[in-house]
């Protein structure tokens, strides 16, 4: 394989291993609950202490994601939100200060073209995609596109995976490592479980990659539990609730908690 | 815009098919195709689903002809495959009863499912009581309200029916409430999916378990009428009854293969379900096939009068047969199916399901095209017990309308 230059968010989550803790990587669709306002508050999470921002593209079948980010990229389609306003929001996410990763379901991607999409996210200064419903076998022609403007493939792996599945999915990445810390879709959960830390401990067994966790963590307690053995902490559908019920400010709060969390973990 | 859909993988139908899901169903897909391979050359398997065939669903199912519904067809000869006949009244027992088996197989103590019309869900949830199954269906609240007498149905044959609120909160969104179920309670659950469509290796295995339609029907056509029909004519919604009874006649070239959409209010008005010409290749539900979408690739709402078509993608197969043109699609809007649902009740006694109504309007055309000497076979998938309201009321046959149908 040909070396690349590092992405933006790949030497953001070194920074992080350098200072000895987990990396915060905060999740808000774009366009919620207007484009104005998604900038908004991705500048607001930025400045509450947020390493990497995973700007979501809203998608009118988002099978992965659970009510409260269902009704949220309801909301952003019904007002008006189009895929171009996702290169916005990641030049606007780079230009707070935080490197950006766009997650998106694959039609979108499909429709704008691989290539296209891979090259208007390069130009705005993205640092790679999360695919949700892409695995490996299926993403030739992203991975070449990807190869071609040094862009981090993301690919999920979860408590089912077997070794060979954690091989085959963690091979393809670049940058980190998404692991679904359960079995189910995006939301909120009353704790994290213990499937989160096998994935983690199962994906280290095969790559040297940052390993990140998404899915159910809500507060500094338990962003302080993940980062006790995570590289990086994925929050989406808790700061999409604060952006709906506070606005920017509440939102901005909630990062700066979870902020305190990561850096909590291994203390 | 034509694009790429990607690379030839596992369960592709040339460009089509694949596995567009979350990492996290990966293993459950694999083990399901491994379990519904071995089961198929299994003959303990294969005996059971056969004596359930025979002793539950009611096979062989007839073959009807029509003469006085062929007049309105140029007098062509018109022969029905009966699947309206089939316990539970539509083709879906076929696939819903070889995945239950499967389920067990599995060693699932659940069974999920959408529904559109009802048919499907009816059929998983008579299944489930037939094995001792756990049963949930999702179906759209739109269509739990058009369809209200299914959701009945299926509360009496013991199952949960939940109703769908996101959304257009119809057909797709009642897949995409099923998949993240599944993905949550994949350990215990089998998700048994109702159509040729999802993550292979869903479009292939509902495909086989409903392949004895054509496999009956061609050897009932070739005793009847002593040569093979010149067109096979179905319904396409995901296209499982279609896939069920074209698959045979794959190899017999004189033979034309025509799916007939749901043309809705008529293709130029953009609301419909015709995926083939208003459609483009896309991505959903975890198969790449043929997709109505915008040009940002969201989902556009699919429309039509019969809920088991009003969707807005379908199975990839029928996506390959399109683009090598061994199949034809063409669409009967809301007007032209509900004609051939009055004249089928008034030529022949019978009601059809609005879904296969579509059908029998395909087939009024191509008897004018074909003429006098053709013979025509047609999926007749469901009957219509369970669209009598929505038919009574597009008559004008509630209340206190006196007037039979016009």
């Amino acid at each position: 394989m040909t070396s690349t230059t590092p992405s933006a968010g790949s030497s953001a989550l070194a920074a992080c291993r350098e200072e000895g803790r987990a990396a915060l990587i905060g999740y808000l669709p774009v366009g919620f609950p207007t484009l104005a306002g998604s900038l908004e508050a991705i500048a607001a999470i930025v400045e509450g202490g947020v390493d990497i921002v995973e700007v979501g593209v809203p998608y009118s079948d988002p099978l992965m994601d659970g009510p409260v980010i269902q009704r949220a990229t309801e909301t952003a389609l019904a007002a008006g939100m189009t895929v171009d306003d996702v290169f916005t929001a990641v030049a606007a996410s780079v230009a707070a200060g935080a490197p950006a990763y766009v997650m998106s379901y694959w039609n979108l991607i499909l429709r704008r073209g691989v290539d296209r999409f891979a090259a208007d996210l390069a130009a705005a200064g993205g640092s790679g995609v999360i695919t949700p419903d892409l695995i490996p076998d299926e993403a030739s022609e992203w991975l070449e596109a990807a190869r071609r403007h040094d862009l981090d493939p993301v690919f999920l792996v979860a408590p089912s995976s077997t070794t060979e599945r954690l091989s085959v999915a963690t091979a393809a990445c670049r940058g980190f490592v998404y692991a679904a810390s359960t079995m189910g879709v995006t939301g909120t959960r009353a704790s994290v479980g213990d499937a989160a830390a096998d994935v983690v401990a199962r994906t280290r067994a095969v790559t040297d990659l940052p390993v990140c966790v998404g899915l159910g963590v809500s507060n500094r307690a338990q962003a302080a539990e993940v980062a006790r053995y995570a590289d990086g902490v994925i929050v989406g559908s808790a700061l999409v609730r604060a952006l709906d019920e506070g606005g920017p400010s509440a939102v901005g709060r909630l990062a700066a908690e979870l902020a305190a969390g990561v850096r909590e973990g291994r203390g | 815009m034509t694009a790429a859909l990607g690379s030839p993988g596992i369960g592709r139908f040339g460009d089509f098919g694949g596995r567009y899901v979350p990492e996290a169903l990966i293993p459950a897909l694999e083990q399901l195709d491994e379990v519904r391979r071995k089961a198929l050359v299994d003959p303990e398997f294969v005996g059971e689903l056969d004596r359930l065939h025979r002793t539950y669903t009611g096979r062989p199912s007839i073959l009807t002809e029509v003469p006085r519904f062929a007049e309105h067809c140029a007098g062509a000869r018109v022969l029905l495959k009966r699947e309206d006949l089939n316990h539970t009244g539509s083709h879906k027992i076929n696939n819903v009863l070889g995945q239950a088996l499967l389920a067990k197989r599995m060693g699932k103590r659940r069974v999920i499912a959408e529904t559109g019309a009802g048919q499907h869900g009816v059929a998983t949830a008579t299944a489930a009581a037939l094995l001792g199954l756990d049963c949930v269906v999702y179906m759209g609240k739109v269509d739990t309200e058009r369809q209200a007498l299914n959701v009945a149905r299926m509360r009496l044959l013991g199952a949960e029916v939940i109703a769908v609120t996101n959304g257009s909160q119809t057909l797709k969104d009642a897949v995409n409430e099923a998949l993240r179920d599944w993905v949550a309670n994949v350990d215990d659950t089998h998700y048994v999916l109702g159509t040729v469509t999802g993550p292979y290796p869903f479009p292939e295995m509902v495909r086989d378990f409903h392949r004895i339609i054509g496999v009956e029907a061609r050897a009932q056509v070739l005793d009847l009428v002593g040569r093979l029909p010149d067109a096979v004519i179905a319904c396409v919604g995901g296209g499982s009854n279609a896939m069920g009874i074209f698959h045979r006649f794959l190899d017999d070239a004189s033979v034309r293969l025509v799916g007939v959409e749901a043309g809705g209010d008529g293709v130029e008005t953009g609301r419909h379900a015709a995926r083939f010409s208003g459609g483009s290749r896309g991505v959903l539900h975890g198969a790449a096939t043929y997709v109505l979408q915008d040009d940002d690739g969201q989902t556009i709402e699919s429309h039509s009068v019969s809920a088991g078509l009003d969707y807005p993608s379908v199975g990839p197969e029928h996506a390959h047969l399109f683009e090598t043109g061994r199949a034809e699609y063409r669409s009967a809007t809301d007007a032209e199916a509900m004609e051939a649902f009055r004249l089928l009740s008034r030529t022949e006694g019978i009601l059809p399901a609005i879904e296969s109504a579509h059908a029998l309007a395909g087939a009024m055309v191509l008897g004018q095209e074909l003429g006098p000497d053709a013979v025509l076979l047609v999926s007749l998938s469901g009957r219509g017990d369970k669209d009598v309201h929505t038919a009574a009321r597009w008559f004008g046959l509630l209340g206190d309308d006196e007037g039979g149908m016009p």
